[in-house]
């Protein structure tokens, strides 16, 4: 760390005004912020500096966001081992697999994502924000692993230039730009991010995992993708043919997203979240609280037009990015309502949203991307309607007492 | 009566100061629908540009005979004549192309342009400059048509007017059409993105 300090005052009178880099003044003081605690006190008026500022709360994010990567990677492995017909499970080889697998796509997200942003920062001649550090693990974790890097980047570019760059930068994103990545993938490229051949990883890596052939009756659909095109009441199976038990769906062995099968890993990230104060528990609580209420509707309501009404509430909860919606999505705090009693509405509506479409829509696998983006477009209107309701509250209070 | 107006200026300034679609966001609805691919987008811009131009001039020489009350309902009948003729046109000489675009020669009737240059121009302005904003106009919309036109179906087909543009080693490489450039909304996007351009390229159409 002193070496590194050293290194960061030799050269950084480089950066200051008259300094032959100048211009890149602010990827300097985005480096150098990164690492160290800024030295700088306001010199003006009266200000709360609270230690936890927006770099803290994004590297907690992606702490939390952790072990649903290591799950990734080692679901990525254990599904082409499976695959393949692979007996035994060596867990060291199937997490390098599963490394190897997502490395190139965590590498391309940020490459585009940050070096977008650091261009705009010196051409706006502001800050460099450090709101990409989230959405650039984001992304990758909400892809199939077989999305082709090409895609990737030209997906990332799209959203944070059009999602965020044009409305001001981090905090002024009316959508969720990891979502926009996602929806953008799935609208422009349905072959490739739907389906049944995308979300198993077929071939050997640098001599790692197996080359898995559909041939041999395998099938890569994802459990929500099966239920929508398969017959009523139907128990999904994995990808060799078994049934795929509750359990597995709660550890995450299915097939899916990369990061989003599991439900263990997810909740330990909640936890996280939670435990921190960073994430909204009235947002978690309520997109649940939703998603059992409409998962019940449907249930009850069950017909074979809607294959998916089949499941059971709790099924709905552990198959699909429901979960991960829930705990990482809904709850970014740019894009959600503000208002307390505006987040229990707000939750309450993702989670209806999200059954509403994975149920009633069989084009549409998976409801909980397109929910959290319909309601990131309500957030405000539900702000305004809260904040609303309690001037007229106190209009009508101090009229009564007067 | 409006203010005099050069011929110049009528028929320059739509281009792009003051061009219909990017400045005075009119006639939006047109350019989602038709622009999924070129050559519909050609003809519509050109059944525009006649429509405006015959209407423009016909309004421009009725102006002192409309009573004010039912001005509107006389442009309307106007515009929709002209529409009717357009229409049977392209059904006989470019029957494709008229099949492409459906409905919307029809609603040509409800573009808003039509209504803003009628209103704005035509009522208060003699015949040849009136022809000259007409087309001036046309132009200007159908230039925006032809540039999003453009830009969706190269990327969201791969195709020009039809023709193939990128090789088929492309596609072996692992290139995909973007298939969200066809769907309505990535107008709005490019649309925006052409406004984008044209801000910062001209200062003064800058808002605050």
């Amino acid at each position: 760390m002193k070496a590194l300090r050293n290194y960061l005052n030799r050269v950084k009178p480089n950066f200051e005004p008259g300094g032959k880099l100048h211009a890149f003044r602010s990827v300097f003081d985005g480096f150098e912020t990164f690492l160290f605690t800024p030295n700088t006190t306001s010199t003006s008026g009266v200000n709360i500096h609270d230690s936890l500022d927006s770099k803290r709360v994004m590297i907690i994010v992606v702490m939390a966001l952790m072990p649903c990567l290591f799950f990734g990677m080692y679901n990525t492995g254990y599904q082409n081992w499976l695959g393949a017909g692979a007996q035994s499970f060596p867990f060291w080889e199937i997490m390098l697999y599963g490394f190897l697998a997502i490395l190139p796509r965590i590498a391309v997200t940020y490459i585009v994502g940050l070096g977008i942003e650091f261009i705009v920062a010196q051409w706006r001649r502001e800050e460099i924000q450090e709101g990409f550090l989230v959405t650039g693990i984001l992304i990758p974790l909400i892809c199939p692993i077989e999305t082709p890097l090409w895609m990737l980047a030209v997906a990332t570019a799209f959203s944070v230039i059009f999602v965020k760059e044009v409305f001001g930068g981090t905090g002024y994103n009316v959508f969720n730009v990891a979502l926009v990545t996602r929806a953008f993938l799935f609208f422009a490229y349905p072959a490739q991010m739907s389906g049944d051949n995308v979300f198993v990883s077929t071939r050997p890596i640098l001599g790692l995992g197996y080359n898995v052939n559909y041939a041999d009756g395998i099938s890569g659909a994802t459990p929500l993708g099966q239920i929508a095109t398969s017959g009523a009441g139907e128990q999904p199976l994995n990808i060799i043919g078994d049934p795929i038990s509750t359990w597995d769906a709660f550890l995450g062995l299915i097939p899916g997203s990369f990061g989003e099968t599991s439900t263990l890993c997810i909740l330990i990230g909640a936890i996280i979240l939670l435990w921190t104060g960073i994430a909204s528990w009235r947002i978690i609580l309520s997109v649940v609280a939703g998603g059992l209420l409409m998962g019940w509707v449907a249930n009850t309501f069950q017909t074979p037009t809607y294959p998916a009404s089949f499941l059971s509430p709790l099924d709905q909860l552990l198959y699909g990015g429901f979960a991960f919606a829930a705990v990482f999505m809904a709850t970014d705090p740019v894009t959600a309502a503000r208002t307390g009693v505006g987040k229990y509405i707000y939750g309450f509506l993702v989670g209806v949203v999200a059954i509403l479409i994975r149920v009633y829509n069989n084009g549409y696998p998976e409801g909980a991307m397109l929910a959290v983006l319909l309601m990131n477009a309500l957030a405000p209107l539900i702000d305004y309607c809260v904040v609303q309701a309690n001037i007229n509250r106190r209009m009508r209070r101090t009229k009564t007492s007067a | 009566m409006a203010e005099k107006i050069k011929n110049r200026d009528a028929f320059f300034n739509p281009f792009s100061k003051n061009n219909p679609v990017v400045v005075q966001v009119l006639g939006i609805c047109s350019v989602l629908a038709v622009t999924a691919k070129l050559e519909p987008a050609i003809v519509m811009g050109i059944s525009v540009i006649a429509v405006l131009a015959f209407a423009n001039v016909i309004i421009s020489l009725l102006r002192n005979t409309i009573p004010t009350n039912i001005r509107i309902i006389v442009q309307l009948v106007v515009v929709a004549g002209l529409v009717v003729i357009v229409d049977q046109l392209l059904k006989a000489f470019a029957y494709d192309a008229s099949k492409q675009l459906s409905v919307f020669i029809g609603l040509i009737i409800t573009n808003c342009i039509l209504m803003g240059r009628l209103e704005a121009f035509a009522m208060g302005n003699k015949p040849w400059p009136s022809f000259l904003d007409g087309v001036g106009n046309g132009i200007g919309y159908t230039i925006i048509l032809v540039i999003v036109g453009f830009f969706r179906e190269l990327l969201g087909s791969g195709t020009l007017l039809g023709y193939q543009v990128f090789p088929q080693s492309f596609y072996d490489a692992g290139y995909v059409n973007n298939g969200l450039m066809i769907l309505p909304p990535m107008a709005l996007i490019v649309v925006a993105c052409i406004i984008w351009v044209q801000r910062s390229v001209n200062k003064d159409l800058q808002e605050d």
